[in-house]
Order: structure tokens, then C-alpha cells, then sequence
């Protein structure tokens, strides 16, 4: 069966930085992959550059086997606007009240009619856990947890068949961690989405997770079902699931 | 020698680095103006931003035209008040205020003003992901927040210049009757007289750049900023710098070619 995504050969360097050196991953319809990594490992790159935020300099993109790069750019934007993104640090419009947030995407696409859309926000606003009064709050009213939830309830508001998620937990106390990732379980399952989230949370990646990988040092060095996190038998991952200071990673504390 | 060539090193790295921002500014504008002519169009976008510059500029461009208005009769008197020339002054207030001191005045004010608000704003969206977020959710960060902005002020900024006109010349008209004591009626007449549909023209056209200039300096700087807060610090400054010289250069280009024909 063709993957839902697949990435191969992915490269991106931000002038003598070589962030991404040949990431290969693919995601099969339906399942979620989790990628680990360090911080500045490249996680966040690996997604603008899925979704073309970010050109990268070499590689193939797939989305239900075809290469984007062949495409148009019409046909690539409609393959790209399957794919749902909940931003690292929630990425909220703040000068919008959150259930126009939440309607942003449909009412962009003329997915629904303006006096509709508030009611629809309302309703994906449920989904997530809140109340449809916190509709009319401004982000910055929000708690760290609730503007993660507005986020959720933004990125799934159009249903997509692709959910990215950017480290939906950090920042997170355990508990709301646990909460958010029950949620983003039951919304990729509910939609029967495919899912690609990234984190360094282990006890989050295997709540998350069908499948793991680790980018290290620009590539993908394992990759495994996610309940084999902790007894990968790779000493990179153990190094890292295990949060150990010897080992072969080396931070980098200077660029 | 060692020394002169690093100055020369210098100087050459920052004529590539201005080169290569007139020409990333050149291509920012060309696609600002590319997505204005298509759709989707954002009217919503475009009333908030006139707004934003027009509407929330009229006091600090009201009270800017007024006092230049009163200066420039007052100053105005004391080079000719020997010639006792009532004209002269009502011509000079009325003239400066339409074809110069008007647009240009509310230039730079709304740069410090609605350009800063502009880099601010965008920059902050930038450095937070959201302009990333817009192009996730089907929109197209260009067409939502640049091209309504640049139509904004290129459109806003005229309607002031309107109103700085008329405030100035009355600026110019309060003190020629109230406190040199000339003929109200005569003075209104010799304003009348002197202007000349063409000065109020070129002004309008002059403030309808100016407008461009600004949102396009305040939407380019922040769009394009870097580095957390001191990145949008900087956007914000540079936005304001270079709007304002562009203004007063501008505004000898365009006196050149309305005026020396
Ligand atoms: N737009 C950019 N310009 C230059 N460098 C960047 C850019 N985006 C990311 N980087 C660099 O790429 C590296 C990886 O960043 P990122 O993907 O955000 O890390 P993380 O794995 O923590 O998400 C970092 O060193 C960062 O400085
Ligand atoms: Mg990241």
C-alpha cells in the first residue's frame, strides 16, 4: 500500500548548518509517527518543509504517492491543504477572538458561511473541551493549556487527513500534557487522520505514537513501533529516552 | 594598509547588503502589487487597516496642520509686513500647506504612527509562527495582510491630506485675523484666488505615494523580521527610518516632475 507521506532524501542547510542531511520517513494512512529529538535537531524544519513553509534543498515529498514537486502549484496547494498543523507555540491570531481562530481555515476556503461559522467553531471548540463562552476570549486571555486546546480545535476544525502536530505538550504541566495528548489521540482517531507529531515527552510520544523515529544529526537513525522507545537497543535513542549525559550525543552548545 | 582595506571591506560589504535589500524591497513590492489585482480580496482587512492609518491618524495630522498653518502666517508676517502684503501671506500659507508641507507633514507623522504599528504587528506575526499559521489554513499571507494594508494607505493617506489642507489653511487664517488683524473675508478670497486645482492635485498624488510608501516599508520590515522581540524592535525602527527618508525623497522626485515642466 502507497503511504499516506513520505519523505525521501530531505535536505535543508541554513547557510554552513546542514539542519536536514537526507531525512527518509515514511507514515502509512491512518497511523501516527512520532519523531524524537533533541532541540535544534531539525524536528520543526522536517514540518515547514512537509508543508512548504520552508524550501528545502534537495529531496522528494509524497502525499498519497505523489511527488509534490511534479505538481503545479494549484495541485500542490489542494494536496498541502490536507494537512492540519498545530504550531509549537499554539501560533494563535491574536488580533481575532478564538472562535474566529478556530473558523479561520473554513471560512477561508468558503467551507462556511460567515453567520454559520461561529456556531461550527462552537462545535469543534466542544470536541477539544471548551466551553463555547471561551469563543470570545482573545488568546492572550488563555492559559498555556487552553491556547494549546484553541490550537488543536484550529488545526482539526477542517477535518484534515493529515494532522501535524509541533511539540503539543511542551510547556505543559504532566497532567494538561496527558489531557492534550488524550485529546489529539481521540481527534486523529475520530477523523481517521494520519498523524505525525514530534516531541521530546517520551511518556507523550508513546501515548501519541504507532510508530517512533529519531532524527539525529539530520537523519532519521531508528525507527521502530513507539511501545519499543525505552528497549530500542540503539544507543542514540537510549541515550536519549533515558535522558543519560554519557553517550553518543553530543549537545551542541555551540553553532 | 591593512586597516584602509578593512574599511574598504566594510563599506563594500554594506553596498551589497543595501543592493540586496532595494532588491528583495523591489521584488516584495511587486509582488504586493501582483496580488492586489487577484482574487480572494479581503475587504474586511482593507476597512481595518484604513482605519488603523486614516481614521486613528486624523488628531496627531489635525493638530500637525493646524500649528503649521498658525507658523507659517506668523513667520510669514514678520518677512512681509513691510510690503503690509495680505496676499502674499494667504498665498504662502495656502500653497505651502497643498503642495508641500501638507503630505509631507502627514507622512512622516502616520509613518511614526501607523507605519511603526504596521512592522510592530507583522513582525510580531512572525516571529510567533502566524504568518506560517495564515498559509497552513488556505490564505495566503501576502494577499491578507500586505495587499490590504498597501491599498489601505495608499488610499487613507490622500483623505487626511484633504483634511490637513483645510486645517492648515485655517491654522493660517486664525492667526491672520485674530492676531494680525486683517480683513477676514479678503484674506479668504486671496486664499481662494491663489490656489489653483493643480496644487491641490499634486499634493493628493504626492500623499497617495507617500500612503504606498509607508505600508510598504511598515509590511516589508515586519514581514521580513528575525529574532524575537529585538528583531521586531529593530523592524519597527527601520520601518519608520526608511519610510520617512523615502518620503522627503520622493518628495523631490514628484515637485520635479509636477512642477518643472
Ligand atoms: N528560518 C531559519 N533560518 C535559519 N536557521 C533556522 C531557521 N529555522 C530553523 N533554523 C535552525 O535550524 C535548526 C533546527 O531548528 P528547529 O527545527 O526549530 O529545531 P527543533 O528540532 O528544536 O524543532 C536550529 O539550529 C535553528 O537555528
Ligand atoms: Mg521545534
Amino acid at each position: 500500500m502507497t503511504p499516506k507521506l513520505r519523505v525521501r532524501g530531505l535536505r535543508k542547510a541554513f547557510g554552513d548548518k546542514q539542519v536536514l542531511a537526507g531525512v527518509d520517513l515514511e507514515v502509512a494512512a491512518g497511523t501516527s509517527m512520532v519523531v524524537i529529538g533533541g532541540s535544534g535537531s531539525g524536528k520543526s524544519v522536517l514540518l515547514k518543509c512537509i508543508i512548504g513553509l520552508i524550501e528545502p534543498d534537495e529531496g522528494v515529498i509524497e502525499i498519497d504517492g505523489t511527488d509534490l514537486a511534479g505538481l503545479d502549484r494549484d495541485a500542490r496547494e489542494a494536496k498541502r491543504a490536507q494537512i492540519g498543523m498545530l504550531f509549537q507555540n499554539g501560533a494563535l491570531f491574536d488580533s481575532l477572538p478564538v472562535w474566529e481562530n478556530v473558523a479561520f481555515g473554513l471560512l477561508a476556503r468558503g467551507a462556511v458561511a460567515r453567520r454559520e461559522a461561529r456556531a461550527r467553531a462552537e462545535r469543534v471548540l466542544a470536541q477539544v473541551g471548551l466551553a463555547a463562552s471561551v469563543g470570545d476570549l482573545s488568546p492572550s486571555e488563555l492559559s498555556g493549556g487552553m491556547q494549546k486546546r484553541v490550537g488543536l480545535a484550529r488545526a482539526i476544525a477542517a477535518e484534515p487527513a493529515i494532522m501535524f502536530f509541533d511539540e503539543p505538550t511542551t510547556g505543559l504541566d504532566p497532567i494538561m500534557g496527558a489531557i492534550i495528548d488524550g485529546l489529539i489521540v481521540d481527534c486523529v482517531r475520530r477523523l481517521g487522520s494520519t498523524a505525525v507529531a514530534i516531541t521530546h515527552d517520551m511518556a507523550s510520544a508513546r501515548r501519541i505514537g504507532d510508530h517512533a523515529a529519531m532524527l539525529h544529526q539530520g537523519r532519521i537513525v531508528w525507527t521502530d513501533r513507539a511501545e519499543h522507545l525505552l528497549d530500542s537497543g540503539n544507543a542514540v535513542v537510549d541515550q536519549f529516552t533515558h535522558g543519560r549525559r554519557e553517550g553518543p550525543i553530543q549537545m551542541e552548545l555551540r553553532r | 594598509m591593512n586597516a584602509l582595506l578593512d574599511a574598504l571591506a566594510g563599506t563594500g560589504r554594506s553596498a551589497l547588503a543595501l543592493c540586496q535589500a532595494a532588491g528583495q524591497l523591489a521584488l516584495f513590492g511587486l509582488a504586493g502589487l501582483f496580488h492586489v489585482l487577484r482574487p480572494p480580496f479581503y475587504g474586511r482587512m482593507v476597512l481595518r487597516s484604513m482605519l488603523d492609518i486614516g481614521y486613528f491618524s486624523l488628531p496627531v495630522v489635525a493638530l500637525t496642520a493646524i500649528f503649521t498653518g498658525m507658523v507659517l502666517a506668523l513667520q510669514s508676517y514678520t518677512g512681509f509686513a513691510r510690503f503690509s502684503a495680505e496676499g502674499a501671506i494667504a498665498n504662502l500659507v495656502v500653497l505651502s500647506i497643498t503642495r508641500e508641507l501638507g503630505p509631507v507633514l502627514a507622512g512622516l507623522m502616520v509613518a511614526g504612527r501607523a507605519g511603526a504599528a504596521m512592522a510592530a504587528e507583522l513582525g510580531t506575526m512572525r516571529v510567533t509562527d502566524q504568518i506560517d499559521a495564515l498559509g497552513t489554513l488556505s490564505t495566503n499571507p501576502m494577499k491578507y495582510l500586505v495587499v490590504p494594508r498597501l491599498i489601505a494607505g495608499t488610499i487613507a493617506l490622500p483623505l487626511l491630506v484633504v483634511i490637513a489642507d483645510i486645517l492648515g489653511v485655517l491654522g493660517g487664517f486664525i492667526i491672520a485675523t485674530l492676531k494680525l488683524g486683517f480683513n477676514s473675508a479678503t484674506y479668504l478670497r486671496n486664499t481662494l484666488d491663489f490656489l489653483e486645482t493643480d496644487d491641490v492635485v499634486s499634493g493628493l498624488v504626492k500623499a497617495a505615494v507617500f500612503g504606498f510608501i509607508i505600508a510598504l516599508m511598515g509590511c516589508f520590515n515586519g514581514y521580513n523580521s528575525r529574532g524575537g522581540a529585538q528583531g521586531v524592535g529593530a523592524a519597527t525602527t527601520s520601518a519608520v527610518v526608511s519610510a520617512s527618508v523615502l518620503i522627503l525623497a520622493f518628495d523631490y522626485v514628484l515637485t520635479e516632475l509636477f512642477f518643472s515642466r
